[in-house]
């Protein structure tokens, strides 16, 4: 029983290792895969068990909560960690050929794989310092990936990415001192319960508001983001699709856990904060955007802008806004992992990702404008792709509590959203290619193409199922969201019976 | 560094930090010590090694690459965790099997929990001396 949430956590490593072991040769890429495929099973398992009994949580090494570190898992954290093994799963079928020899004998599928246990540990602790330490885990190999190979633009990302990312750490870690201080606990459900009896409620604010800056480096909320697209532009297509897809989200995910768990005795003030910060998100994500000219600069900047997003629905307090934001996480994670594969497979085939030097890829790969098209469109909001539900239920969250301002800043954003993937289709897709080449996808080997294009397939196609039946997953969101805003059941699970 | 008072020094200190390590590294099952610190004192010997007689030699009598020490540490560590599937218990339980045990006498306690130790010892061992390594062949 208690083995369903340990397993999705213990298989990445075990993967990492076999793979490390096996990194001569061709076998280490293809315990990746496999490794991933059954993570992708045992995480179905775990939403199954989920689904069954409401919230479930287990006790490592037997040690009872709150003086063990609890894994837990509510609707939040199940989903979380199905899309996770299953962008893992793509993304480690996309690197059979994106990654060459070199980087795998460096390590590459031991890092990848340490790096997707980081991010199903941060979502299935129920300890706020082994999240601590999760970030810890993510953040090294993340660093580690990121300079892997080693030119000088990755090195330079890198640098920003990890000072930025250290600064975060360490206040995540005073905030962490702090509270522990203020409880005298580090559980989460059991701080939940022992915060309101904390007698210096400003003190508790302080310290919230450091756990805010510290989870919004990473997540990359105005104006912590610039780390972002200073980083994410340059390793291999594979890094920066589970990049772009997982670590920012992990962030987020750490802010609606802490904001509606632990931090909700202040709602007027912090969460008014939040709400500035989504909308401010939104705006500088899109207008950095705009003004990019390269395919994976452009889509960085809509990460921002669609952080903020997420970060609305967090703000907006209300049950239908938190499903919002939980349905958000989910169409976003698919969306943006397959649109940096896809910038991938353009630069394969048309030789860039400078908006200025490709183009035709619309005549002479069809097949992979209309790959790009459902992503792309989805991200914009068209209906009825799962971007369209996603923004439709904030929109109307804002609306039902007359929050006339952020609905108006959502909407405007996701016109500029539209502007910008019209500007990739228009350059990389419709006009013709620079240099008068024919990039068309038969100058891949046919194993390359199956590697590359069945990923990005599986990830559209998951698009499209979300966008024509968004219902079960409107009520599974909304489901999530009544959890996370009554985490009665969350602490009883945890500290087991005694609330 | 071309020290031959270092070098001399080395051969003798490099065999007794890794000894020391190793005497942390049981310690830590009752008192202060453990794998972390065990691993990180086990380092220094290999790195004095490296800065007296250079990396190559010091790869060459460590024998086996640093990220494999590291990441067959990572395994050991990992192994001991899941080895408490097997009894039903969950996961990093600690597993205990007494050898020599009488009614007033525990005898010798082999755990779960020193494998644990040990895989912690060889992941910190391994990865400071790749991060060593590969600094001192970058200058």
């Amino acid at each position: 029983m208690t083995w369903t949430l340990a397993t999705p956590l213990v298989l990445p490593f075990l993967t990492a290792v076999l793979a490390f072991l096996a990194r001569y040769g061709t076998t280490g890429r293809w315990f990746s895969v496999a490794g991933n495929a059954v993570l992708l099973a045992a995480s179905i398992l775990l939403m199954a068990r989920v689904l069954d009994q409401g919230v479930i949580a287990t006790q490592m090494g037997g040690w009872a909560a709150p003086f063990g570190i609890t894994l837990v898992a509510d609707y939040l954290s199940a989903v979380m960690v199905i899309i996770t093994a299953i962008t893992a799963l793509a993304v480690s079928v996309y690197a059979l050929t994106d990654i060459d020899v070199r980087k795998e004998q460096l390590g590459y599928h031991a890092l990848f794989n340490i790096l997707i246990g980081g991010v199903v540990g941060a979502f299935l602790t129920g300890d706020l310092f082994n999240l601590y330490v999760w970030f810890e885990v993510m953040l090294i190999s993340s660093f580690g990936l990121l300079i892997l190979g080693g030119n000088k633009d990755q090195i330079d990302g890198g640098i920003k990415y990890v000072t930025l990312n250290l600064i975060s750490t360490i206040l995540f870690l005073s905030g962490i001192g702090l509270l522990y201080g203020m409880t005298g606990t580090l559980n989460m459900a059991d701080m939940a319960r022992a915060i309101d009896s904390v007698e210096n409620q400003g003190l508790v604010t302080v310290v919230a508001m450091m756990f805010m800056v510290a989870f919004g480096v990473k997540a990359a909320v105005f104006p912590l983001f610039f780390w972002l697209p200073a980083a994410y532009h340059t390793p291999a297509f594979s890094v920066s699709a589970v990049f772009a897809g997982l670590l920012t989200k992990v962030g987020v995910y750490a802010l609606i856990r802490m904001f509606t768990l632990v931090f909700d005795g202040d709602v007027g003030f912090t969460h008014q904060i939040l709400l500035w910060v989504a909308a401010l998100t939104m705006i500088t994500g899109v207008l950095g955007a705009a003004a990019q000219n390269d395919i994976r600069k452009i889509l960085s900047f809509h990460i921002v802008s669609q952080i903020g997003y997420m970060i609305m629905g967090l703000a907006l307090f209300t049950p239908l806004a938190l499903a919002g934001a939980v349905f958000y996480l989910v169409h976003h994670i698919v969306v943006k992992a397959n649109l940096f594969l896809i910038a991938g497979v353009a630069e394969r085939t048309a030789g860039s990702t400078d908006l200025n030097r490709i183009g035709g890829l619309y005549k002479s790969a069809p097949l992979l404008a209309v790959l790009f098209f459902i992503p792309a469109f989805s991200l914009a909001g068209f209906p009825p792709l799962s971007g369209f539900w996603a923004k439709y239920v904030l929109v109307a969250a804002a609306i039902e509590i007359q929050g006339w301002i952020i609905a108006a800043v959502a909407l405007l954003v996701g016109l500029l959203t539209i502007f910008s993937m019209t500007k990739i289709w228009a350059e990389a897709f419709w006009k013709p290619h620079p240099e008068g080449a024919d990039p068309a996808l038969s100058q891949l080997t046919p194993q390359a193409r199956r590697h590359l294009l069945i990923p990005i397939a599986a990830l559209a196609a998951m698009t499209l199922v979300i966008g024509f039946s968004p219902d079960p997953f409107v009520t599974f969101a909304k489901d999530a969201a009544a959890q996370l805003l009554d985490p009665t059941a969350y602490i009883t699970t945890v500290l087991g019976g005694e609330a | 560094m071309n020290s031959i008072i270092l070098r001399v020094g080395t051969r003798y200190l490099c065999g007794l930090l890794v000894l020391f390590s190793l005497y942390m590294l049981i310690r830590g099952h009752n008192e202060p010590g453990g794998g972390f610190i065990g691993g990180l004192i086990g380092s220094t010997g290999f790195v004095l090694f490296a800065l007296a007689c250079g990396t190559a030699d010091a790869r060459n009598a460590l024998k086996i690459m640093p990220q494999n020490i590291a990441m067959g540490g990572l395994g050991i560590a990992l192994l001991a965790g899941i080895f408490a599937a097997f009894f039903g218990d969950a996961l990093f339980t600690g597993q205990w099997l007494f050898i020599n045990e009488t009614p007033d006498d525990k005898g010798i306690p082999i755990s779960t929990v020193l494998f644990f130790d040990i895989g912690v010892y060889l992941v910190v061992f391994g990865s400071i001396l790749s991060i060593v390594f590969a600094m001192e062949e970058e200058i």
